[in-house]
């Protein structure tokens, strides 16, 4: 049900008094309310549920947590 | 697809399992809370991959599982009114109420209809305007600024036509529960990372300091979990129980602002009837005297309703993490999908469900 899929903002218009956007999840385009993101800009990601943008994906904490990981892997063939 | 592929990076889990499996020295009970976890794991056999000693557990973060009986039987008992359109999440047609379910209902002629997204839900009120469309808002505080957004929506637009069946849980006052009983085997927490998108995790720090768990807010890729659980073992080898967040591309620790306020705007902390569990105070949210015309329980007068919960199921021991789902007689042969018992076995992030589906018999 927490179910909430990341997807790149290819779109962004408002329809109806809400900021909506075309969100491309791999070559599927859906549409999604923008409203708790204002921030939002063509070519971010975001992860999407029950059609709402509930964030922005954070690139360079994303990067962080990946070189962090890959550290580990590096230790362990030090030791 | 980028922010997935390299999350189910299998030499990125194998490598943090080993990092737990090096760094472990005793047996701990950790339990995630969200179903949706519950489902990754057994997906991706990742419970199978943990050292011996370190036990996961199924916490409550289910809401098809957690919505009261009552409350389905109250949803059942609207969908029968005539000139009623009845929407819901997918995931609540087939959990049973007291002696049918939604399905059901449809299929004997009831307007029962699937939505994706609460705004599908306001559409089908402004393009119908005789009849009378009920939005089922169940879920956490995940879907809770959805289901705000389009009853904030139906009163701006004035729809007379539009009401919300309010059924909302929170996360924090079940993990009072959880750890407050005198059963608890829980000894550190993986945080429902979707719930903290929306709340932060500013929220659990006390939670923490007062029954020394550590709780670490945590994704639901494969190497998004292998990592919560490595914080949390990590704390747990040192005796320290802080917040931690392994889920820092979608969570900070103030959470979505524009979310929250809607939320605060719309709803109020309300007592809540969990499944299985019982009544938890101030676990739930409803809606406030600003939206209270919009009360779908207000606008229906239903009949007193009196629940019958099947006498097998042990659903609620499961969603505290007392019992696994093999320790239910049921499992498996009176209680499948095809024909399930309890909502443990209905919702695909159940853990009845997640064990039937990935084969864990024991």
């Amino acid at each position: 049900m927490c179910l909430a899929v990341p997807g790149k903002i290819i779109e962004i218009y408002e329809a109806k008094g809400l900021l909506m956007g075309k969100i491309d999840f791999g070559g599927v385009i859906r549409e999604a309310c923008l409203t708790y993101v204002p921030e939002a800009k063509v070519g971010d990601y975001t992860i999407i549920h029950v059609g709402f943008a509930l964030n922005l994906i954070d690139e360079q904490e994303a990067m962080e947590t990946l070189a962090l990981l890959d550290e580990i892997s590096r230790q362990d063939t030090e030791t | 697809m980028k922010y997935i592929a390299e999350y189910r990076d299998s030499t990125r889990v194998h490598t943090v399992m080993d990092e737990i499996a090096r760094i472990v020295h005793r047996p701990w009970v950790i339990m995630e809370i969200c179903g949706g976890q519950t489902h990754s794991i057994m997906r991706y056999g990742l419970d199978q991959l943990l050292p011996t000693g370190i036990e996961l557990v199924h916490g409550p973060g289910c809401p098809v599982c957690v919505t009261s009986l009552e409350m389905i039987d109250k949803a059942l008992a609207i969908a029968a009114q005539p000139g009623v359109i009845f929407t819901s999440y997918g995931d609540m047609l087939r959990v049973p109420g007291s002696d049918r379910d939604l399905f059901s209902m449809r299929a004997s002629g009831a307007d029962v209809r699937v939505v994706y997204s609460s705004l599908d839900a306001l559409k089908i009120a402004q393009e119908n305007p005789d009849k009378q469309v009920v939005f089922f808002a169940i879920g956490f505080e995940t879907t809770a600024p959805a289901n705000a957004m389009s009853v904030f929506q139906a009163k701006k637009l004035g729809l007379k036509n539009y009401s919300l069946l309010v059924s909302h849980v929170r996360v924090p006052p079940a993990m009072h529960v959880i750890l407050g009983s005198a059963s608890n085997r829980v000894r550190g927490f993986l945080a429902a990372g979707h719930v903290c998108a929306v709340m932060g995790y500013w929220e659990y720090a006390p939670i923490a300091q007062k029954y020394k768990v550590p709780i670490v807010v945590t994704g639901f890729e494969p190497v998004d979990i292998a990592q919560g659980i490595l914080y949390t073992v990590k704390q747990l080898e040192k005796g320290r129980y802080d917040v931690e967040n392994a889920y820092a591309r979608v969570v900070s620790f103030e959470g979505n602002q524009p979310a929250q306020k809607l939320i605060s705007q719309v709803f109020e902390e309300c007592d809540q009837t969990w499944r299985g569990i019982g009544n938890i105070p101030a676990s739930g949210w409803k809606l406030n005297s600003d939206y209270k015309d919009f009360d779908a329980s207000e606008r229906f007068q239903v009949q007193a309703i009196k629940p019958k919960e099947s006498p097998l199921c042990i659903a609620g021991q499961i969603l505290q993490g007392l019992k696994k789902p093999y320790n239910c007689p049921a499992f498996g042969s009176q209680c499948t999908p095809e024909h399930p018992l309890g909502a443990t076995m209905v919702s695909s992030e159940g853990a009845c469900a997640a064990y039937y589906r990935y084969g864990r018999p024991q």
